[in-house]
């Protein structure tokens, strides 16, 4: 394969990613790397290094969108970021001194995780929660435009363990190269019982800010490669801009399924890789 | 009371616009930049064949901030990609630093310190980070 079928085949495949990604709100991170180093039989730091750049762009673009609908909490992003992005850098350190097996499984063990996330139903979100004085004084209870119309305050709960969970949000980012949208959201969903709207786009918003702070270190570690990334992160953007456009028409329901078994699928394959050692 | 509270609200929005307009401007360029960079590479070296199967890692002139800046000025296709990957992971770090201009401007001290710890830690990251190797 030379080049130019190699850079056209990953864009296609990048597109797709992108454009599940962004239907099935299940991000299109999970399915890169897998996609990357199970069909294109690219090293497993470069997938990450490419998947990490791509992270940052559909989570800029996305976030560039949500901010003015007026649901994300800047304030709870930024003070959760301190947590991501020292959490990002602590995994994408780790990630040199791991060998690519063990990152296969890793991996292979997150998709399943995910996979099984996102089929588990959500608990009932409670309202009317009372003032948690770490929370209050950190200015982070908010106001957001509800269903019903109007705004709808909201008390955030448990920040300590919220902030714990974004750590290790962070950490499975750098390390694996991931949004790790899913872990933010539930750090923030379930941890902190911030309404779900909310903490979906503030995890958007979140990805990027710590996707670059793992991605310097790739980049600097020589892990980002100019003509894998080119298709992988303009792959993705296009994907998940057609994705985006769509969604409001789109029945996700099916696609959902289809998607989270896809998942685990492809979680199944990476530990077997993993495990036996065709990484 | 209330009335500092909806003063919050209204620069808090009025900030996370400037951020999303930051955000769309600073992605549209990187890809931009990405796709010219990448046109450039495969017109030239489009026939070669592809192995990322074996890792390498990247020259020097491709992983240092002077490195892709001095290969983009020299017109490789590569230097180019890079550069516009550098200029899409700074778009976050630039969303921070205007953020510390905002909650400053609010004279929120705490959340300017809270912002600040972020920055810094993106900034060792990108530029500090190369040297831990």
């Amino acid at each position: 394969m030379n080049h130019l079928e190699f850079t056209l085949l990953v864009a296609a495949g990048s597109f797709v990613a992108g454009l599940l990604g962004s239907l099935t709100g299940l991000g299109g991170g999970v399915v890169l790397v897998p996609l990357l180093t199970l069909f294109f039989k690219v090293d497993i730091r470069y997938a990450i290094g490419a998947s990490l750049v791509s992270v940052i762009a559909t989570s800029s673009g996305a976030a560039a969108a949500y901010v003015k609908e007026g649901f994300s909490n800047i304030r709870i992003g930024m003070f959760l970021e301190i947590a991501t992005t020292i959490g990002a850098l602590a995994g994408a350190f780790l990630a040199a001194f791991i060998s690519t097996r063990a990152l296969a499984i890793i991996f292979g063990v997150m998709l399943l995780y995910s996979a099984y996330l996102s089929r588990k139903p959500r608990p009932r979100a409670q309202r009317n929660l009372p003032q948690d004085p770490l929370a209050t004084r950190l200015r982070m209870n908010g106001d957001f435009p509800s269903e019903e119309g109007g705004m709808r305050h909201y008390n955030v709960q448990r920040v300590p363990a919220g902030f714990s969970l974004m750590f290790g949000a962070g950490a499975l980012s750098g390390l694996l190269g991931i949004g790790s949208g899913a872990v933010k959201v539930l750090a923030m969903d379930q941890a902190m019982k911030i309404p779900f709207k909310v903490s979906t786009t503030t995890s958007n918003f979140m990805i990027g800010v710590t996707a670059a702070a793992s991605a310097g270190v790739y980049l600097n570690r020589g892990y980002v490669d100019p003509g894998l990334a080119m298709p992988v992160m303009l792959g993705v953007l296009a994907g998940s801009m057609v994705g985006a456009r769509i969604l409001m028409k789109a029945e996700t329901k099916i696609l959902r399924v289809v998607f989270s078994v896809v998942i685990a699928v492809l979680g199944l394959q990476m530990l077997y890789k993993g495990l036996t050692g065709g990484i | 009371m209330a009335e500092t509270a909806d003063q919050h609200g209204w620069t808090d929005q009025k900030l996370e616009n400037i951020v999303g307009n930051l955000l769309r401007t600073g992605v549209s360029l990187a890809a931009l930049v990405v796709f010219v960079g990448g046109i450039i590479y495969l017109s030239r070296h489009g026939r070669e064949p592809a192995n990322y199967r074996v890792f390498q890692g990247e020259p020097s002139d491709l992983k240092t901030i002077p490195g892709i800046i001095r290969s983009a000025l020299g017109w490789h296709g590569r230097g180019i990609i890079q550069f516009g990957l550098l200029l899409l992971i700074a778009t976050p770090v630039f969303r921070v630093a205007l953020c510390i201009w905002g909650f400053t401007a609010e004279k929120d001290r705490m959340y300017t310190l809270f912002t600040t710890i972020v920055l810094i830690v993106l900034l060792y990251s990108l530029l500090g980070s190369g040297s831990a190797f």
